[in-house]
């Protein structure tokens, strides 16, 4: 049950968004997306298509990957949010950012923030990934400037630093 | 035209009878959402025509797989990533744990449900032939009760469905009798992910103790007509003989003329119909060749 007495109108609805509470008022079916882009001035993560077939604007929900502009304000009442401004202060997520920087993973950035979520959902189930899961791993997630075999040898790279550090 | 937020309602209720009364009280006026992978889509189109929406996301009723002695029940809440991870779905059903896999990317499939693909009743809908192929039965629910009934003709045009404004599914069963089958699971499409079929094909088949002849088959097509179709006639053309060129000859001119498919942004009638030919024809002779290595 969720605090959703809003007949239309506005209702308080509350969650985690990268360990801290917060509590926002919304209209239930507002995108989780604008939410956290206009709301909290969480602006990582990315509109690409708004309609879940680019991934720009990921966010781990719960800890399962999902596109924020799918998801109904409301669904999202008393999740666990992680951002890409979360993951930037995470130091489990060190080893991606390196390897990001280091293999010219990231081009013109539109696409980076789902891509690095992507990849911290791959690599948290999957410590050694091959090509395939890489690949497989990323597949919802479309990069316009077509770099994708940097991003792939960067996720690689980052499972290596993960094991070695 | 983007939707604007404030015109929709949005609800939780949180379980399972309490949404049933909801569809009771005003049939056809409150739209289930679950994991909103279709319906946040027409959503943000401005194309949603429904303005009352009732969440029905990880319902604890909904989300179940209950593996029964004969049959498994797989809740129509169930996220494809969940029934990518069952053992039984992939052990005993192939075909659906693959069409779990190649529809959408990750972010969907922890999304999108079961159930939800039913109901959106897309001709191109990757999980149903697998449906047919296994003849799965559905559980409907509604504040008057349950019903079982098979998804064979559930789908009865495109988009049309033998669902009551008042009901919901609740969950999907299939019974655990093809172990000793030939799964056959493939999707043609322009990517793996995010991209959807041009034809899709999910089938099943044994061959008899002399393993030559077709003793129990059954093949399920999607992308080629208004709805996912059984190949019937196919089907009771191949049973009981022997697969050989001959026979292949006839069954390409029988699945030619079963389906009905049509042009349009992501194929044409005519490829389609050729790879409709040619995925039955693969499976036929990797049927074939399972006696051989048998």
């Amino acid at each position: 049950m969720t605090d959703s007495s809003s007949n239309g109108g506005r209702c308080d609805i509350s969650f985690v968004v990268n360990g801290a509470q917060k509590t926002v008022r919304v209209f239930p079916m507002e995108r989780l997306l604008d939410v956290l882009r206009q709301q909290l001035g969480l602006t990582g993560a990315k509109e690409g298509c708004g309609e879940g077939e680019c991934g720009s604007c990921s966010v781990l929900m719960d800890g399962m990957l999902v596109n924020s502009c799918l998801i109904p304000a409301l669904q999202a009442a008393n999740a666990d949010l992680t951002t890409i401004e979360g993951v930037a202060d995470d130091p489990r997520s060190r080893a991606l950012q390196t390897a990001f920087l280091k293999c010219g993973g990231a081009q013109c950035g539109i696409c980076t923030p789902g891509m690095i979520l992507a990849s911290c959902h791959l690599l948290n189930k999957n410590h050694e990934p091959t090509l395939d899961d890489i690949r497989e791993g990323l597949s919802g997630n479309l990069c316009r400037c077509t770099g994708y075999m940097q991003i792939f040898n960067s996720v690689a790279e980052a499972a290596l630093l993960r094991k070695t550090s | 035209m983007r939707a604007d937020p404030a015109d929709f309602e949005l609800i939780a209720p949180g379980e399972l009878q309490a949404v049933v009364a909801l569809l009771a009280d005003e049939p056809g006026k409150w739209l289930p959402i679950a994991g909103g992978t279709d319906v946040m889509v027409q959503y943000s189109a401005g194309k949603l025509s429904a303005r009352k929406l009732v969440s029905i996301a990880n319902l604890t009723e909904l989300v179940a797989i209950d593996v029964l002695p004969d049959e498994i029940r797989i809740g129509a809440g169930c996220t494809y990533s969940s029934l990518r991870s069952h053992n039984v779905i992939a052990a005993e059903f192939s075909l659906l744990a693959s069409a779990a896999r190649w529809t959408g990317g990750i972010a969907n499939q922890n999304r999108g449900t079961l159930g939800g693909n039913i109901v959106n009743a897309s001709p191109a809908a990757d999980s149903l032939p697998a449906l047919l192929a296994y003849e799965a039965e559905l559980i409907l629910i509604s504040v008057r009760g349950e019903r079982r009934v098979p998804y064979l003709g559930f789908h009865t045009d495109y988009k049309k469905m033998q669902l009551a404004p008042d009901e919901l599914i609740r969950a999907v069963c299939l019974r655990r009798e093809c172990s000793s089958y030939l799964h056959y699971a493939r999707k043609v499409g322009a990517r793996n992910a995010q991209a959807i079929s041009k034809v899709c094909v999910a089938a099943v088949g044994r061959l008899g103790v002399n393993q030559l002849l077709v003793e129990d088959i059954r093949i399920a097509l999607g992308s080629v007509a208004p709805v996912p179709i059984r190949l019937t006639e196919v089907e009771r053309l191949v049973k009981g003989k022997p697969i050989d060129a001959e026979l292949l000859r006839l069954v390409r001119s029988a699945v030619a003329s079963a389906i009905q498919p049509i042009d349009d942004i992501r194929s044409t009638a005519r490829y389609r119909a050729a790879v409709a030919g040619n995925l039955v024809v693969e499976f036929l002779e990797q049927l074939r060749n399972s006696g051989k290595t048998a």
